[in-house]
């Protein structure tokens, strides 16, 4: 089984307060890290391969800003165990949305011959829209959120988280494109003396001329949907804070507690 | 002019919730008429539900759409709708299985879990959602005169007034080809036995600011500490690093809670974490003071966790 992975470097949000430089993100201040979702996306392809047999494709899609970012994301799925990297980069790709995403990648799908398409289930902008818009491109069954696969010679058994706990079981033919959840393995530990196994193989780079697109149809030109900037929503009622000491928070919380049931 | 239409989700016999709110957000948008898609088998009934929020309603009848199979749906769709529709949808796991794929047939844009629609300029829809796991808002603008694909978050629109009637129109003859290389299966509910948090008075809750699995311990001496009222849960992180059972997960994808007090600490407050839980009051413990739990929680302690629970569970102790 081919199976190609879409992952994506994005910023490392974590616990932490996210600083704003007046309407954009303060780029300064972020680390990068792969999409958590992609993880778990690599780990299962790299288990079917293990099962099946196969190969293990992951790519991403930046421009000249983030090739760094987009090169150490790729190295650290490879150090996981993906045995191929594809960096499709171009300055026309800048500020795609998700369908110029999509599209960005099917021109990759185009030059391969995959069985499988995994995404992460979303990334850091929570749209989760490249993996069905990439689906519907090639005309290929989608599945979205998956935390269960089984696969079979010609098609697979998929589960899909759906509301209350419940998974919603699917037959679905292959080639086929699912997006992945959280939770459906235990995404293995990379270490250093991974990725340095790793930091000497060539990962070959494309460009839009290289994937036989159209420039207007992906990049800033190419989005129906543009974001115009960021924010920090004022803050409404809200919570009423509960100030002081360390000592006198800790009573006032046993107090209310206490007095709604609590203790 | 643009067409709106709202997609309604139905479950044995009855519309969701969110319909009524699909329907103001399109009057948001300036909509003077919206109508109402439901599919499915056997379906009269629902569709005249549906009347009660929409001018009109489009009735999809066909055995194919018994089961809500994105894929069928979506086929379903494309038929029957305009090239320019806008299609409202509310967000969850059937509109992000949907609304991706429909909006790339549809050739329009695609707006996924809006908080909040400010209105139409021309036509560009002016609108607000969030982005990194709800940590920061963004203004977001879409070019609808090609049509568009727009998933609304639960709860974010205020539910229109009913008593609209509108009339039912069978739409069923133009529904095409149904086939699809997806087959639903079945439903398989959550594994039952073991803890059960939704009988819980008082929830001792922990996510990622818990940061190590032997944390986990100190949510536990927490609980012993209060006593038999209390329970431990989580959210989603904890339990896709198994540190603690999906039993304990709360949130649109767990169970739902209804304690006396639901003592948040180290949660974001995502939006799917919080529509799990239905009910007392909520305590937020975070040491990030932009974290979203601050805006939907009733008390708010800015604090990490990893200190606070230690010196709370002795405090209790000592009484």
């Amino acid at each position: 089984m081919e199976i190609l992975v879409c992952v994506k470097s994005v910023p490392d949000t974590g616990e932490e307060e996210i600083e704003l430089d007046g309407n954009d993100l303060d780029y300064d201040e972020l680390t990068y890290v792969v999409n958590e979702w992609d993880n778990y996306a690599v780990e299962e392809a790299i288990q079917i391969a293990d099962k099946v047999g196969g190969n293990v494709t992951v790519v991403t899609v930046g421009d000249e800003e983030n090739e760094d970012e987009c090169d150490e994301v790729l190295r650290r799925e490879m150090a996981m165990g993906a045995g191929n990297a594809v960096h499709l980069m171009d300055e026309a790709f800048e500020k795609s949305d998700a369908r110029g995403v999509a599209t960005i990648l099917k021109g990759a799908v185009d030059k391969g011959k995959y069985d499988l398409i995994l995404t992460g289930a979303q990334a850091d902008a929570g749209y989760g829209a490249v993996g069905g818009m990439l689906a519907a491109m090639l005309d290929y069954p989608y599945a979205s959120l998956v935390n269960k696969i089984e696969a079979a010679e010609g098609k697979m058994t998929v589960g899909r988280e759906i509301e209350g706990g419940n998974t919603e079981m699917n037959e679905i033919e292959l080639p086929c494109v699912l997006s992945i959840q959280t939770g459906i393995n235990e995404p293995r530990y990379v270490g250093i003396k991974g990725i340095r196994q790793v930091s000497g193989v060539d990962v070959p780079q494309y460009g839009a001329e290289d994937l036989g697109l159209d420039e207007s149809s992906v990049g800033e030109g190419g989005a129906k949907v543009k974001r115009q900037d960021y924010f920090i929503p004022e803050a409404g009622e809200g919570a009423e804070m509960i100030e002081g000491s360390d000592d006198e928070v800790i009573d006032k919380l046993i107090e209310i507690l206490k007095a709604n049931g609590g203790l | 002019m643009t067409q709106y239409f709202a997609y309604i989700q139905h479950a044995k016999g009855e519309i969701e919730d969110t319909a009524a709110e699909l329907a103001a957000a399109a009057k948001a948008m300036g909509a003077d008429s919206v109508t109402a898609v439901v599919t499915g088998s056997g379906i009269d009934d629902v569709a005249g539900k549906a009347g009660e929020f929409f001018n009109e309603v489009y009735k999809i009848d066909n055995e194919a759409l018994a089961y809500p199979n994105a894929e069928v749906v979506r086929k379903a769709l494309v038929s029957v709708l305009p090239d320019d529709a806008v299609v409202l949808l509310s967000h969850g796991t059937f509109a992000m299985d949907l609304g991706p794929g429909l909006s790339v047939k549809q050739d329009s844009a695609y707006l996924a879990d809006i908080t909040a629609i400010e209105g139409v300029e021309g036509t560009v829809l002016k609108t607000v959602r969030t982005e990194l796991g709800g940590s920061v808002s963004t203004h977001v603008d879409a070019d609808i005169a090609g049509g568009a694909v727009i998933t609304l978050r639960p709860g974010a629109n205020e539910p229109a007034a009913g008593g609209v009637g509108g009339t039912v129109t069978d739409k069923s003859g133009d529904a095409g080809d149904l086939s699809a290389k997806r087959k639903f299966v079945e439903v398989v509910a959550p594994e039952a036995g073991g803890v059960d948090i939704t009988k819980a008075e008082m929830l001792v809750s922990i996510g990622r600011g818990i940061e190590d699995e032997d944390n986990i311990e100190m949510a536990m001496e927490l609980k012993e500490a209060i006593g038999s009222k209390a329970e431990v849960s989580c959210s989603r992180p904890i339990c896709d690093a198994k540190w603690l059972e999906a039993a304990r997960q709360v949130g649109t994808s767990g169970q739902t809670v209804k304690p006396n007090v639901y003592l948040a600490l180290g949660i974001s407050g995502s939006f799917q974490h919080m529509g799990g839980v239905k009910g007392g009051i909520i305590i937020g413990v975070n040491k990030n003071p932009n974290a979203p739990i601050f805006q939907v929680a009733d008390y708010g302690i800015e604090a990490d966790i990893l200190e606070f629970i230690p010196a709370l569970t002795e405090k209790i102790n000592s009484l």
